[in-house]
């Protein structure tokens, strides 16, 4: 059996006269003896050798595609070495929530760093600590924008599905009325937005790009949201925004999205990084943790966390989000990507990422029956028509690449940098001998 | 120590991406305005800020850690590296069952050992954390009661120790809050239950051992209050480590669950997360279940489906999954007796160190605890002018991560220690002597006191300043 | 303690100033201020909302807690002070200058004390 009990027979017994007890068991006396577990069925405990043997043969039962075409959501992108290297560093990994500020300054500093570059990427003014990942973002901040008067929510029907699921939870949970606004060709029909947008609408919340990987005119859906009285919330993937309007420079009132391309795997859905930000006017809104800036009895530069009095555990019953664990080591891997890649590193992703997801685009194109469901500008993501897709997908997975997502609208795409132009063009191939 | 955007200079980049080999294509029309201000740091820069950074914190592998509640216990190698085998991190969650049955493995069996554990029948590893645990398990007990029209249970009982998240979890899954008052003892009063249930009691929230360390011996007869009312039971699993394999919250007469499997199965807080906190629950509320329902095949291959009459999702994918891969490999090391035998040693520990401070500090309740116990330093801190939060600074000069404090919020100067089981008698006699030091220079030299901590990165910190005039990132301008 | 003579008291530590048009000011006791300590952030109602007798109507923060206000008063609000939501810190420095909210159309009224009584309460508190 395996353990981690330091303390030998000895010691235990020398615990043991100390308290005044004669077995470890007399300490349990408050517990109706009857429920005591007789046979708990677990097998037994193991070494580290066969755990380890254990656990690696069960992951070897996944397989793992070389070459990923697929997102809706799980992106992909090339990990840099320094950043796996900075966060399995044992102290940023074991600490807890850095309650005691004079011990936990890297913490504090490095998540005032990251609320930094989260606010730069979304030209946004307050950042939080994190939130557990682009979906529950989305949630939390309907009720950033409920107001006595206005209560509503509205939705587009172009975010991703899964995204979709979570904020209908969330809302139907608390009693929001949740409205979701139809798509037109791919993008939000937005004079049905204009239409079902009363004085009572708390919020609109949209994707860029959307799940269709498709840029829609977010300009006019803030301005929209806006004449209504509402806020304007905008879901964005953080590698477009290198080179992509913010959604500051949108209008957006939050910007929220999935953090997990900035560095973390895709590790079967998790752990991923939820982030969100807003304006200054709205930052007592703002759900979780937040870190500031502030001085010691010295003078000297340090970091507390603040604004505490929003939070769960003094605001109890009142508090208008109960999260309490975030994603703190993912917002570290975030900081950590993003200081690593800099400005022209990150620009020259999401440079690759859309120039690549074209050429693929074009190139599969050619092929005669796949065609491009929607004519509209997208980033890394496109949706096509698949003659045959069961049989085209399945071949490219015997040749080690994970093809695009089946959905109702058709077959959805994704390229990111990771993929090279020779992977891109042996995909095409045999695309095209499967449906020749 | 600078910040990282106040290293290195414009133009300094690491050479990560390649140039691009297909025909460069821009998004005419939505082109980014403001400039991009990232940190311009050369590798040996970020490598070298990052290695300061992590020196400037606290980690279990530091020193003693014993944050009650938290269950800081030690966070297992092995567990990390399972959680890298690339066999893991390079599996896509949408790449269907054939290509996941190994993460599909991971889910049963994880789910298979967490409700033979605490007496359930099911367990979603959907949820992110302990809260959003809370609020799962809530919205099983409000899908049911909506299934049985009894839409008229609107209130959830939260004693007044509670977690703070119970209360606003609640709120969130749109019920009402009663609050009771907590006995002498610090365990649920029976009579105050008995008057807050009723026609409207949706349900109970409760921790067992609770937050003051001890095990309710009444939980019977609390759980058969609230079912003969009508109502259901929730056991927050935040103080599970006392217990495991000792006695099951099903056993107990709960209904759901939330496990925090960052405390009590050893996979680490990462400064405040990732987490993981799977919902258990009895057979009658599984068809509500969210997340990834795993069956296994008579062929010994797993599928994945939904519950059939899911409330919907409470995140996107499947969970932490990285976390709950850390959770199985300890399970399966600890197996049938490591995980009760971490249990009683956790109890131990506790009893320990409470009965070698007793003699010094006063207990808030001077009763074998679990997992952890509560000191009050009320009275000392009216002969001493020196607060929970004074000595709590102290340690800090020790290398000692202090207890929580103020917590539970019913007792007053709370310091609430939880020594976890992973920590040898030798360094709980270390601290117990740094505590008892600490004493006797409250009485001697209290100014020392009121200014600790004097040996960290800073010393203690403007909060107010922090919170009247907030500066919550850096400024580029 | 030096609560003014011509205001009146609650017993959840407000104080209440009538004027002469009618209207009235609400703000928080000395003692209030003192038991928070540092406040940093006042959530203030907006113009025209109804504030009751006894509920609470704006709630005042400092670092690591939060309490109610409760109104003396069933009125409306006619003003709110958006000098003391820019500095809270106004309340612990001059707690019977900064007013909170003032009112209009008072129609109902807590249990009011007069400033010997309330001291008389709170050295019995």
């Amino acid at each position: 059996m395996g353990s981690y009990v330091p303390s030998g027979m000895s010691e235990r017994a020398e615990m043991l006269q100390k308290i005044g007890v004669s077995s470890i068991e007399e300490l349990y006396a408050a517990v109706p003896a009857e429920m005591l577990v007789k046979d708990l069925k677990l097998p037994q405990g193991k070494s580290e050798l066969e755990v380890s043997g254990e656990m690696t043969a069960i992951s070897e039962k996944n397989k793992v595609f070389k070459t990923i075409l697929r997102g809706a959501g799980a992106y992909d992108h090339y990990i840099p070495a320094i950043v796996k290297s900075v966060t399995s560093k044992e102290q940023l990994v074991t600490a807890y929530t850095p309650y005691q500020a004079e011990i936990s300054q890297g913490i504090l500093q490095s998540i005032f760093e990251y609320q930094t570059m989260i606010c730069s990427l979304t030209g946004m003014d307050v950042s939080n600590a994190s939130v557990y990942d682009g979906a529950t973002a989305m949630a939390e901040s309907v009720a950033m924008c409920k107001e006595r008067k206005k209560t509503k929510a509205y939705i587009s029907a172009t975010v991703n599905p899964q995204y979709l699921e979570v904020v209908r939870t969330y809302c139907s949970a608390a009693g929001t009325d949740l409205t979701v606004i139809p798509e037109k060709d791919g993008k939000t029909d937005i004079e049905a937005l204009k239409a079902a947008m009363g004085a009572d609408a708390a919020c609109f919340l949209s994707q860029q790009p959307n799940f269709y990987g498709i840029m829609e005119d977010c300009t006019a859906l803030a301005e929209a949201t806006h004449a209504a009285g509402a806020k304007y919330v905008l879901c964005c993937n953080p590698i477009s925004l290198a080179i992509c309007k913010t959604p500051a420079e949108y209008g957006a009132d939050v910007a929220v999205g999935e953090g997990q391309p900035l560095g973390m795997p895709i590790a079967f859905g998790g752990p991923y990084l939820g982030f969100m930000a807003t304006k200054t006017a709205m930052q007592r809104k703002l759900p979780g943790r937040i870190v500031g800036e502030t001085v010691d009895v010295e003078g000297k530069r340090g970091f507390v966390l603040t604004l505490q009095a929003r939070e769960q555990h003094i605001r109890r019953e009142k508090a208008s989000s109960n999260i309490c664990s975030n994603q703190a080591l993912c917002a570290l891997t975030a900081s950590v990507y993003l200081s690593a890649m800099g400005e022209g590193g990150l620009k020259q992703a999401a440079k690759l990422c859309t120039s690549k997801a074209h050429y693929f685009a074009s190139e599969l194109t050619k092929i005669e029956g796949v065609e491009l469901v929607y004519d509209a500008p997208y980033f890394h993501e496109f949706v096509t028509t698949l003659p045959k897709s069961a049989e085209v997908l399945s071949a490219l997975e015997n040749a080690g690449i994970l093809g695009g997502l089946e959905t109702e609208k058709g077959v959805l795409w994704c390229v990111t940098e990771k993929v090279s132009k020779a992977e891109l063009d042996r995909a095409v191939a045999i695309v095209k001998e499967v449906l020749a | 120590m600078k910040l990282i955007f106040e290293r290195g200079n414009e133009g300094q980049a690491l050479c990560l991406m390649p140039a691009c080999d297909v025909p460069e294509v821009t998004l005419e029309g939505f082109e980014r305005e403001g400039k991009l201000y990232l940190p311009h740091v050369s590798e040996n820069e970020l490598s070298r800020h990052y290695t300061e950074i992590a020196k400037r914190v606290h980690g279990v592998n530091d020193g003693f850690y014993p944050l009650g509640s938290c269950t800081m216990k030690y966070n297992p190698k092995v567990n990390e590296e399972a959680a890298a085998l690339p066999g893991f991190v390079g599996v896509h969650p949408l790449q269907g069952d054939k290509n996941s049955q190994g993460c599909l493995e991971v889910l049963y069996k994880i789910e298979e050992s967490l409700a033979e554990i605490s007496g359930m029948d099911n367990v979603t590893l959907q949820p992110a954390a302990g809260a959003h645990g809370e609020f799962t398990g809530l919205l099983l007990i409000k899908s049911y009661l909506e299934s049985i029209g009894a839409t008229n249970r609107k209130k959830i009982i939260v004693p007044d120790s509670a977690h703070g998240t119970n209360p606003a979890s609640a709120v969130m899954c749109g019920f009402e809050i009663v609050n009771i008052p907590s006995g002498a003892d610090g365990c649920v009063d029976l009579e105050a239950l008995s008057g807050a249930v009723g026609e409207d009691t949706a349900g109970l929230m409760l921790t067992n051992p609770n937050t003051v360390g001890v095990f309710d011996k009444n939980i019977l007869e609390i759980t058969k209050i609230v079912h003969d009312a009508g109502g259901l039971c929730y056991y927050d699993g935040a103080n599970l480590n006392a217990v495991m394999g000792v006695v099951r919250p099903g056993d107990m007469g709960f209904d759901c669950i939330h496990f925090n499997l960052h405390k009590t199965f050893s996979t680490p807080h990462g400064g405040g997360g990732p987490g993981s906190g799977p919902v258990g629950c009895k057979a009658f509320l599984a068809p509500f279940l969210p997340g990834i329902r795993v069956n296994k095949k008579p062929c010994g291959c797993y599928t994945s489906g939904k519950a059939e009459k899911s409330f919907g999702e409470v995140k996107a994918f499947g969970g932490n999954f990285l976390v709950v891969v850390k959770a199985l490999t300890y399970i399966l090391t600890l197996g049938k007796e490591g995980i009760p035998e971490a249990a009683k040693n956790a109890v131990l520990n506790a009893n320990y160190m409470q009965a070698c401070l007793k003699d010094d500090f006063d207990l808030a309740y001077d009763v074998i605890c679990m997992h952890e116990f509560v000191l009050t330093l009320d009275k000392f801190h009216k002969e001493t002018g020196i607060s929970a939060l004074d000595l709590a600074k102290g340690l800090l000069d020790h290398g000692i991560h202090p207890p929580t404090m103020y917590f539970p919020l019913i007792v007053h100067e709370a310091l609430m220690i939880e020594p976890t089981e992973t920590e040898p008698k030798e360094m709980l006699d270390e601290a117990v002597a740094v505590f008892k030091e600490l004493k006797k220079l409250a009485y001697e030299n209290p100014q020392a006191l009121h200014d600790a901590p004097v040996k960290t990165p800073v010393r203690r910190l403007d909060d107010v300043r922090a919170a009247r005039t907030p500066v919550l990132r850096y400024n580029f301008e | 303690m030096n609560n003014p003579k011509e205001l009146l008291y609650t017993k959840s530590h407000e104080w209440l100033k009538k004027n002469e048009d009618g209207t009235a000011y609400v703000g928080l006791t000395d003692f209030a201020q003192s038991e928070l300590g540092d406040l940093v952030f006042v959530n203030l109602p907006a113009e025209g909302d109804p504030v009751t007798a006894d509920e609470a109507f704006a709630d005042v923060e400092s670092v690591k807690a939060v309490s109610d206000v409760n109104s003396p008063v069933t009125a409306t609000v006619v003003a709110v002070n958006d000098e003391v939501a820019d500095q809270p810190a106004l309340i612990n420095e001059t707690p019977y200058d900064a007013w909170l909210i003032q009112v209009t159309d008072i129609e109902d009224t807590a249990e009011l004390l007069s400033a010997e009584e309330y001291e008389a309460f709170v050295e019995n508190q």
